[in-house]
């Protein structure tokens, strides 16, 4: 066990969901890319950053079960292995939530760096979901990444907010201090292809010329992601042939390394295959 | 509208565009840069309040970036009286 844990240490890799603006999908790409990457059976920890306003155990359908969280264990209330939630479908998939009432300030540099440091030596993949903004919290959740993904939504604010948080992991991460690159990975989410096609959204070419980073994927406009915060599940395991979750499967292999060829998924498949799967019931 | 307007209407997403990359093109330029405005505002306090009394939320600093040229507008309101300017003498 210790063998594996020392061989997995030297390739965890962390990465940080981040956006600058609020409700772009942070928290539902945190979900959807951590249970589709435990899905193919690596080790995953997904971190709530968003101290005071947590929210990925709800999207996670994790709420009730939350004892200790993040918090805890920086200020040693509580050990790593008790604040951790093993997911009820995905035995690779954990969750360290963040606590709901404590001050945010809690949260220290060196206490993160700790709880992260330790994280690498069980995990494949540490995921760290950022609060938007760019305050401590967003900037503690991007402090230790290897590499981040930065959420944007089709739309001048989102974009602008993109642009700013790029400048930040330039400059503000461990890696940048260091005189290292973080890799960045843009995933535009909430994109209408029939919409920026008649030239009403910005497209992924505007946003890839703009931003200037490589993209991850293209989530396309579904209902399917609501559909799944509903019920508390990740979109990838709640309905894995719906658009979004095939862009997110994409979207995690090419974290991976693979080359997928980038394509915006449809729901026609998927319809096709929800009257199929009703008339099959 | 319909059908003239809208075959000569290319959609708001060419000036969505522009807009962003003249914004931030401004901003990429700006942002590494210290906080300018608010290193001033802090010296330019710091002088004047060695000479004159003066409430800190009675000043406005603006800077209005032109093509060609920009200007720094300092409005310090000073109140008359004790503390005034009677202490410039």
């Amino acid at each position: 066990m210790a063998q594996a844990d020392k061989a997995q240490a030297t390739t965890a890799k962390v990465l940080v969901v981040t956006s600058g603006k609020g409700g772009v999908g942070k928290t539902t790409s945190t979900a959807a890319l951590g249970a589709a990457l435990a899905h193919n059976g690596d080790k995953v920890v997904v971190i709530d950053f968003d101290v005071g306003l947590r929210n990925l155990d709800l999207v996670l359908g994790a709420e009730r079960r939350v004892v200790f969280d993040l918090i805890n264990v920086i200020q040693g209330v509580a050990k790593l292995p008790q604040a951790l939630i093993r997911d009820k479908r995905l035995e690779n998939l954990h969750l360290l939530p963040a606590s709901q009432t404590r001050d945010k300030d809690a949260l220290t540099d060196d206490g993160v760096a700790k709880v992260i440091a330790d994280l690498r030596k069980k995990f494949d993949w540490i995921i760290c979901d950022s609060p938007a903004g760019i305050e401590r919290g967003a900037t503690l959740a991007m402090r230790h990444a290897d590499a981040a993904i930065i959420v944007t939504n089709p739309e001048v604010s989102s974009v602008r907010d993109s642009d700013r948080i790029i400048g930040l992991l330039d400059s503000k991460t461990a890696r940048a201090e260091r005189g290292e690159r973080v890799d960045k990975h843009l995933l535009v989410t909430r994109y209408h292809p029939s919409r920026a096609a008649r030239g009403e959204m910005l497209s992924i070419d505007d946003v890839l010329e703009i931003l200037s980073t490589p993209l991850l994927g293209i989530i396309p406009e579904s209902e399917e992601v609501l559909r799944a915060s509903n019920v508390g599940s990740p979109v990838t395991l709640n309905n894995p042939l719906s658009a979004p979750a095939r862009a997110y499967f994409d979207a995690a292999r090419r974290l991976k390394g693979e080359d997928v060829p980038m394509t915006v998924p449809s729901e026609s498949r998927s319809l096709f295959n929800k009257l199929f799967g009703r008339k099959a019931a | 509208m319909s059908l003239f307007k809208s075959m000569f209407r290319r959609g708001s997403a060419p000036v969505a565009r522009e807009r962003l990359q003249l914004l931030l093109a401004h901003e990429r330029v700006t942002r590494n840069q210290p906080d300018l405005l608010g290193v001033l505002r802090e010296e330019i306090l710091a002088v004047i309040s060695r000479h004159v009394a003066f409430e800190p939320d009675k000043v406005q600093i603006k800077m209005d970036r032109g093509k060609s040229v920009s200007t720094l507008e300092v409005d310090i309101e000073i109140p008359n009286g004790l503390g005034g300017m009677a202490r410039v003498a």
